[in-house]
């Protein structure tokens, strides 16, 4: 690269004295358009600078003239949001829940609201297809552990189940290994006797003396016919739906080590106008009683 | 003597390769007026497009209690587009595609033929410039009256013209504007809303950006938006053949041109007499003498101009005229024009546009007016019941395109067993009677569920059919069933 400025024969131009590779580069003026859009560019960043939040100081950053700021200005949505929600919110507050379905307007509405809350609350534990997991009921289907209807789903979301709330409800399924209530054998027998009421089983024995056993520590619970109890949250034993996974082994170990899952009380943590939205998106997901 | 009755004018081209340097000022073309059957056919052809353009938003057309009053109009709020008996949803825009397809081989077909006689006539960078360069020489004059004011000291006078025609372009520029956002929204009511400041602010906004642009475009840039920023005369090129008519001087006739003086003979000379009338009615700035340009609009001034000297020399009309690329080496003034109108291209692009256009015809004289979607669940796949049955999701969308409410019976076929039902319609058992409300969509949540003995793998199909209630217009949309593994 040279620094020697010449004239171009052609064109008459002076060279800028760049030269690559025999190739010299023309001093040719900027156009007049390009100049001035660049010069308005510097005019509108000066005043850019000025209006907006633009210059990072050590601890803070310049907030411009007119303060704005992306998260106020969601903040101010939001609000918007909300205050142009206010009649629903309140009819939604106001109706019993069975009755909001027969106004279609509010019931999408509380769909809508009921989806979005879920994917922020509900969804690490039930999915976000609220397809469960085992351990996390699937509130898809129409099995309920605690009422399918929306009043009882309801109550679920607002206390929990063997939350911290003072209302919320508790059942518990016992350690009976831990605890010494069974030996291994009879839960074995019990586990054989559970399997055998939606499956056949091979050692009609065990399922014989499991019966048995059943009949004097879970019957309590899970009822006679072990359709379950919802005064407990008992699980249905001989329906197609397994908690914790239609297995042996995991059947053993619930029965072993007991089971005493969590759900939370809401109500401290969100309005009443979403629990009212979850509890009816929750119920239109199929299985609602 | 100079044949006195053809005024010799000094001009300059300002566009010609030879004058024009690289970041040069740009020198401002004074186009005199030109008289004669192309200036004619151009007021003509002004006319009906500024017409077509002022008046479209504001022709009604009835669509009933339902729709809007207006036959053209392009609603973002209700998501249709209207266009006379024509009504289209945002799904539909392909028509909008074939509309534009059309409209390019259209393009294409004329160029072939005609070279640019949609940039020289219907523009509307042409339409416009003309508009503006007329209330130019309405305010201040034909060329010479206009050079002579730009040189002319500043006076009370000359600010007064200034003002007024800068005045007029800008109304005009408002006007344009004005008549743009008509198309979006009910022109009686928007007039009434854009006076009375109730207008919303994106009306505004664009009248104010079209007035603008209307006002730079064709009040300052005029010829410089055709040469330096419009891609058509570059792409143009590729249409063009030998035998495209565009405006051609023929120069074997022409040449050697030279000044003529009256009662001289025609012998050993061209029919040029470099008078520059031609020049000097060029809106663009060039010589058509140099031979077919990227700046040439075609607008065919040039023809009039030279015709009306022609005229007045006694010679026969035509040393500018439409021609194909060989007219340029006839020499013969009664040169008859033979245009080859079937030729590879025009019968490629023929065919296309025929194609195109029985298309588009044919699926809109059988556009259907009920739509029906299924989307299936994904998230859940499927849900195990407690009688362990399998159920499956999905979400069924009906769009009424018509202006009446209808009633449609959704029912789902194909797998034993079946049972289906809406979650907010009535309960398992009953038919599947939905209302959905004229020209709307209505989306319904279906779950259906099988015993899982009749499924046979992972995935069988299935058929979910909406029928119209009265008039048992079926759409059958075919679905997958998903449960688990066997
Ligand atoms: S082509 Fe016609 S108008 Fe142009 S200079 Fe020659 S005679 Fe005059
Ligand atoms: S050369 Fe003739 S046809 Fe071409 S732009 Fe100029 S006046 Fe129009």
């Amino acid at each position: 690269m040279s620094n020697k400025v010449e004239k171009d024969e052609i064109t008459g131009t002076d060279t800028t004295g760049h030269e690559w590779d025999g190739i010299k580069e023309l001093d040719n003026p900027m156009p007049r358009w390009w100049l001035w859009t660049m010069y308005a560019s510097i005019v509108w960043a000066i005043g850019y600078w000025i209006v907006m939040p633009a210059w990072p100081l050590v601890t803070s950053y310049t907030s411009g003239f007119i303060g704005y700021s992306s998260r106020g200005s969601l903040e101010q949505e939001l609000a918007k949001a909300t205050e142009a929600h206010a009649q629903d919110r309140a009819a939604l507050v106001a109706l019993e829940l069975s009755e909001v379905k027969n106004n279609d307007q509010l019931y999408q509405f509380a769909l809508r609201g009921g989806k979005s809350a879920f994917a922020v609350n509900c969804s690490q534990c039930h999915g976000s297809g609220a397809q469960g997991a085992p351990g996390f009921p699937n509130l898809n289907d129409d099995d309920w552990l605690w009422g399918g209807n929306m009043d009882a789903i309801y109550e679920t979301i607002k206390y929990g189940i063997r939350s911290d709330h003072e209302d919320t409800r508790i059942g518990e399924m016992p350690a009976f290994l831990t605890d010494e209530m069974l030996t291994k054998d009879q839960i074995n027998d019990v586990s054989e006797y559970v399997l055998s009421l939606s499956e056949d089983r091979k050692d009609m024995a065990a399922v014989d003396r499991g019966q048995e056993v059943y009949a004097e520590n879970c019957a309590a619970c899970h009822g006679d016919n072990a359709k379950g109890g919802r005064e407990f949250g008992a699980p249905d034993l001989t329906d197609a739906i397994w908690f914790y996974g239609k297995d042996k082994d995991i059947i053993l170990k619930t029965i072993s080590r007991g089971r005493g899952n969590v759900m939370p009380a809401w109500v401290d943590r969100l309005d009443e106008t979403t629990i009212r939205q979850l509890a009816l998106y929750v119920h239109s997901l199929g299985g609602g009683e | 003597m100079v044949d006195s009755s053809v005024e010799n004018i000094d001009v300059r081209p300002v566009n010609k390769k030879e004058n024009r340097a690289l970041f040069e000022k740009r020198e401002k073309i004074q186009p005199k007026k030109a008289r004669g059957n192309f200036r004619r056919l151009k007021w003509i052809i002004m006319g009906i497009t500024l017409g077509i353009y002022y008046i479209t938003p504001w022709i009604r057309w009835d669509r009933g209690e339902s729709g809007p009053d207006q036959a053209v109009l392009v609603d973002f709020a209700r998501e249709r587009f209207y266009f006379f008996f024509i009504e289209l949803w945002p799904q539909e825009i392909y028509y909008i595609t074939g509309l534009l397809i059309l409209a390019a081989i259209s393009l294409f077909l004329v160029t072939s033929l005609f070279g640019r006689a949609w940039c020289g006539y219907s523009c509307p960078q042409t339409v416009w410039t003309d508009l503006f360069i007329f209330v130019e020489r309405m305010v201040e004059g034909d060329r010479n009256a206009r050079l002579r004011l730009d040189k002319a000291p500043m006076s009370i006078s000359k600010l007064s013209k200034r003002v007024l025609k800068h005045s007029i372009w800008l109304v005009i520029g408002v006007l344009t504007g004005g008549a743009w956002v008509f198309y979006f929204a009910d022109a009686p009511t928007l007039l009434r809303e854009l006076f009375t400041f109730e207008a919303p602010v994106i009306a505004y906004s664009s009248v104010a950006a079209l007035t603008a642009t209307t006002y730079v475009f064709g009040g300052l840039m005029r010829e410089q938006v055709c040469t330096y920023m419009c891609p058509w005369p570059r792409i143009q090129g590729a249409m063009v053949d030998e035998d495209t008519l565009t405006v051609t001087y023929h120069g074997a006739r022409g040449e050697p041109r030279g000044p003529h003086k009256k009662g001289e003979p025609w012998t050993d000379r061209g029919h040029c007499i470099d008078c520059n009338q031609c020049v000097a009615v060029c809106p663009m700035g060039i010589d058509i003498r140099d031979g077919l340009q990227l700046e040439c609009i075609t607008c065919a001034l040039c023809i009039d101009a030279c015709d009306d000297v022609m005229d007045k020399i006694d010679l026969p009309r035509g040393l500018i005229s439409y021609d194909t690329h060989v007219g340029q080496f006839d020499s013969n003034p009664e040169r008859k024009l033979n245009i080859r109108f079937i030729r590879p291209r025009t019968i490629a692009y023929g065919l296309i546009l025929a194609l195109v256009g029985a298309v588009m015809l044919f699926t809109l004289l059988n556009r259907s007016i009920l739509d029906v979607n299924v989307i299936r669940d994904r998230n859940p796949l499927f849900v195990t019941l407690s009688d362990g049955s399998i159920r499956n999701g999905y979400t069924v969308k009906i769009l009424n395109k018509i202006h009446e409410t209808r009633r449609f019976l959704i029912e789902v076929e194909g797998l034993k067993g079946v049972q289906a039902w809406l979650e907010s319609g009535p309960p398992l058992g009953l038919p599947m009677l939905v209302t959905v409300p004229a020209d709307s969509l209505s989306s319904y949540k279906l779950y259906v569920s099988v015993p899982a003995e009749n499924l046979d793998g992972k995935s069988s199909d299935i058929d979910i059919v909406v029928t119209d209630f009265e008039s048992s217009e079926r759409d059958l949309q075919a679905s997958s069933f998903k449960g688990p593994d066997k």
